[in-house]
């Protein structure tokens, strides 16, 4: 009985260990790219840094001025948000009000699956189908440009956006909808002016879940924007976002470069900004729960 | 001789005072029934009495319960006092696996291995329970296809096969049918013969029909205690005499 | 009620419900049309030889075999060291955790982990497994970094597994004299059993489509040989099909989508798995 309650506590502290390792994983991650990242600005200022506008890393001198990253990420974003929140909402709807049986399973299956695609294989996608198409459309020299990352990334953006939107709805109580009806609304605009108000902040969430997918999202983008770090005139030239530098250039670049502390940098940017995106949604969906 | 006794036992749940500085002893061999309206501590009683009471993060006390002598919080450990002092719910809870294994559930937690003796032990514990000619067939069936009052019983058994000293039942039959509860009943009184049994239950004539003494609650205090027969003859409280001939409950 | 403003609002839902359904249609059919592209132009370069034999002639023909088998051995070595970790962090939050301060920090570490962008984790796997610990680029390195980028996944689904048993259950336990191990052990966890393996699938399934992680931690473009030991690199699917459609002029097209047809047939074959999986489960269920 001793030793069996001696093995117990063994395993219950490594049960507790693992339980709050994911604290100490986030800050391993914050710790490494504060480690490599921070390297950079004994070299360069972080103000040159984050306002620089010119990104030429392999020039002589090197200028590491990830304003244009920046602003390609911003773009790229804003694209992909104005064409899947509009959608994801409207599918959303659709879904958890109007469709019925099994239509509504199928869909709801068919936004799984279309989350579940690996960003490659969209990428892929678009690289062979959807920038020839807006070259052609467009008679661009090159179809890699900013518009075609929104929309390659806007098909990402989608699942979560509905998935989460649809989890919102569905969790607003029936009262809602029978009272709206009785008062001798329309469905239509019972879904308009009461659910899509009531289930508001899950929708925020939603969106800013999506947001964070689009900013955070590497291979899709790298494929079918063109990768030209210039400060972006218009959506329909080439751009290019942080998460593909980083991609892009690690490949090439001496472990312990000023290259590699900048694409580090870069990488904090990134997780500060996906942290701050992740803790105000999740604020957002637990003011809808409560 | 007592089995258990408790002194000056107080029980809160937070903010909650449940049970307030009861005092009683339990006779080995006896049934004491356990009466009273809903809330009136009878429960949390019967908890205190195996340490379920514990699963509770809010729970405090104050006071002493013995097992034999032993202090059921300060000298034991609580694996040790739920084994000598099993429970029976009231709802049946039968695992989702099969009969036999429900019943050697914690037997093989405690270490037995020996397929020989678990057999035995299945048997002598669904035959005490009433219910190995019912199923010495199936043993190895889901319990969850049984019916209710069978689950009961099932769940009895898998109290017994631990072989406690002290048997809590907290209203047992409160999801059966007549004739389930009949047999429960019938159970019961059987076991009598070899273990402590203590019965927490709604239903006074189902205290009546089967225990020895009785002790009514009210309110978290213990009012009264007493033989069986004198206490719904001729009760000395008047709030319990209130309760049996059912003024409130 | 007048009949005017009535008709007027039905013949606004009925234009709101038509542009709800374009809507759903739209996002639909881009799913069908992704899926379907891969399919059509990919499935005549799937053949045993595809699947089975190494690449020749700088990927311009033979097969993708490494690249399936790396793929394998990145996400089983991924899975070994995520599940038993996600598994107990999971068993922590539902079963040991009060509710207090560091459980609210553990979830909230959970959620960021969750929205931390895949390049990131390429980073921290480049610094920490890499570098720090001289792992070098490897199936090591790789799935170790793999491992921690879908650990919040197992771990939300086994926490939601863990919370569908009944409470009922580990009281029973208890009071038969169990201890609090045991009921996890006995009466919890054979019961969770289904919630955390369809929550494992899908880990596995966004694991071996990622890309990003792997490009600095495990990827070759080219290798010889197969790997030999998790100290090795390996090739993958998913860095496969980025390279052989960016970097590599003249594949036939055949050749690119089906590798991509392999990669998406994989992941969706996965995904499809736990469904059904959960379907079933939750059909077969005794409580």
């Amino acid at each position: 009985m001793r030793w069996q309650r001696g093995r117990e506590r063994l395993i219950e502290g490594a049960i507790w260990v693992c339980g709050i390792s994911s604290i100490a994983i986030v800050a391993l991650i914050f710790v490494f790219l504060l480690k490599e990242g921070f390297a950079l600005f004994r070299v360069v200022s972080v103000g040159a840094f984050l306002w620089g506008r010119h990104w030429y890393p392999i020039s002589e001198p090197p200028q590491f001025g990830v304003l244009p990253l920046i602003l390609g990420s911003c773009w790229v974003t804003a694209g992909a948000v104005i064409l899947s929140v509009p959608l994801g909402i409207a599918s959303a709807l659709f879904i958890s009000e109007i469709a019925k049986g099994w239509a509504k399973e199928a869909l709801k299956t068919g936004i799984e699956l279309l989350a579940a695609i690996p960003s490659v294989v969209l990428g892929f996608i678009g690289v062979t189908v959807l920038a020839p198409l807006i070259k052609q459309v467009f008679h661009l020299p090159t179809g890699l440009t900013a518009l075609t990352g929104s929309i390659t990334l806007a098909f990402m953006a989608m699942p979560t956006i509905v998935s989460i939107t649809e989890d919102a709805l569905t969790a607003l109580p029936r009262g809602y909808r029978e009272a709206a009806l009785a008062l001798g609304a329309t469905r239509w605009q019972m879904m308009n002016r009461v659910l899509l108000r009531a289930a508001g902040s899950g929708i925020v969430a939603a969106v800013m879940l999506g947001i964070g997918r689009v900013i955070g999202e590497t291979m899709a983008v790298m494929m079918v924007t063109g990768n030209a770090a210039v400060i972006p005139r218009s959506l329909l030239h080439p751009v290019r976002t942080m998460t593909a530098t980083i991609a892009a250039e690690m490949g090439e670049t001496v472990r312990g470069s000023d290259h590699y502390f900048a694409l580090f940098a870069i990488g904090i940017v990134l997780f500060v900004i996906s942290f701050a995106i992740n803790v105000v949604a999740d604020l957002f969906l637990h003011r809808e729960r409560t | 001789m007592t089995k258990m006794a408790v002194q000056d036992w107080s029980v809160w749940y937070g903010a909650i005072h449940a049970l307030k500085s009861v005092t009683l002893e339990i006779a080995p061999r006896e049934i004491l029934g356990v009466i009273g309206p809903a809330n009136s501590g009878k429960t949390s009683l019967l908890r205190s009495l195996n340490r379920m009471n514990e699963t509770n993060p809010a729970f405090r006390y104050t006071g002493t319960i013995t097992l034999d002598g032993r202090d059921l919080y300060r000298d034991l450990e609580s694996q040790q006092v739920r084994r000598r002092v099993g429970i029976v719910f009231a709802l049946p809870l039968p695992l989702p696996i099969s009969i036999y294994d429900n019943v050697i559930y914690g037997p093989r937690l405690r270490g037995e291995r020996s397929r020989g003796r678990l057999d035995g032990l299945v048997e002598r514990s669904l035959d005490a329970a009433s219910l190995w000619d019912e199923v010495k067939d199936r043993l190895h069936q889901s319990a969850m296809k049984l019916s209710g009052g069978q689950q009961q019983r099932l769940c009895i058994a898998r109290t017994l096969a631990m072989e406690p000293e002290v048997i809590l039942f907290d209203e047992p039959c409160s999801g059966l049918d007549p004739i389930s509860t009949a047999k429960v009943e019938e159970t019961m009184v059987q076991l009598k013969t070899r273990y402590t049994l203590v019965l927490v239950t709604n239903n006074t004539k189902q205290a009546a029909r089967v225990s020895d003494r009785v002790a009514f609650f009210l309110m978290g205090e213990l009012i009264e205690l007493g033989r069986t027969d004198l206490i719904f003859t001729a009760p000395h409280d008047h709030r319990t005499n209130d309760y049996i001939t059912g003024r409130f409950g | 009620m007048p009949a005017e403003p009535w008709r007027r609002a039905l013949g606004v839902q009925r234009a709101a419900f038509a542009l709800l359904f374009l809507a759903t249609s739209v996002v639909a059919l881009a799913a069908v049309a992704v899926i379907g592209f891969v399919i059509v132009r990919g499935c005549g370069a799937l053949s045993w030889a595809f699947l089975t034999t190494m690449p020749s002639n700088g990927m311009r023909a033979g097969g993708i075999f490494p690249a399936i088998v790396g793929t394998l051995e990145l996400v089983g070595l991924t899975v070994v060291f995520a599940l038993p970790m996600g598994v107990a962090a999971a068993i922590y939050l539902t079963e040991y955790a009060a509710d207090n301060w560091l459980t609210r920090l553990v979830r909230l570490a959970i959620v960021n982990l969750s929205g931390v962008p895949s390049v990131v984790y390429g980073l921290f796997g480049l610094g920490l497994f890499v570098a720090f610990c001289r792992f070098g680029t490897s199936l090591l390195s790789g799935s170790l970094t793999l491992a921690i980028m879908i650990l919040p996944v197992i771990i939300t689904a086994s926490e939601e597994a863990l919370r569908s048993v009944p409470k009922s259950f580990r009281e029973v336990s208890l009071s038969l004299g169990a201890s609090r191990w045991q009921t996890i052990r006995h009466s919890v966890l054979p019961f969770a059993i289904p919630g955390i393996m369809t929550g494992t699938i899908l880990g596995i399934s966004r694991a071996a489509g990622e890309t990003a992680p792997i490009l600095f931690t495990v990827a070759a473009f080219y290798l010889p040989r197969l790997p030999h030991s998790i100290f090795d690199q390996a090739m993958a699917l998913p860095y496969h099909l980025y390279v052989i459609s960016t970097q590599i002029p003249n594949i036939p097209t055949a050749q690119r989508y089906g590798t991509a047809l392999v990669l998406l047939l994989l992941v969706l074959s996965l995904n499809v798995l736990a469904v059904v999986l959960r379907a079933h489960f939750r059909q077969k269920r005794q409580w």
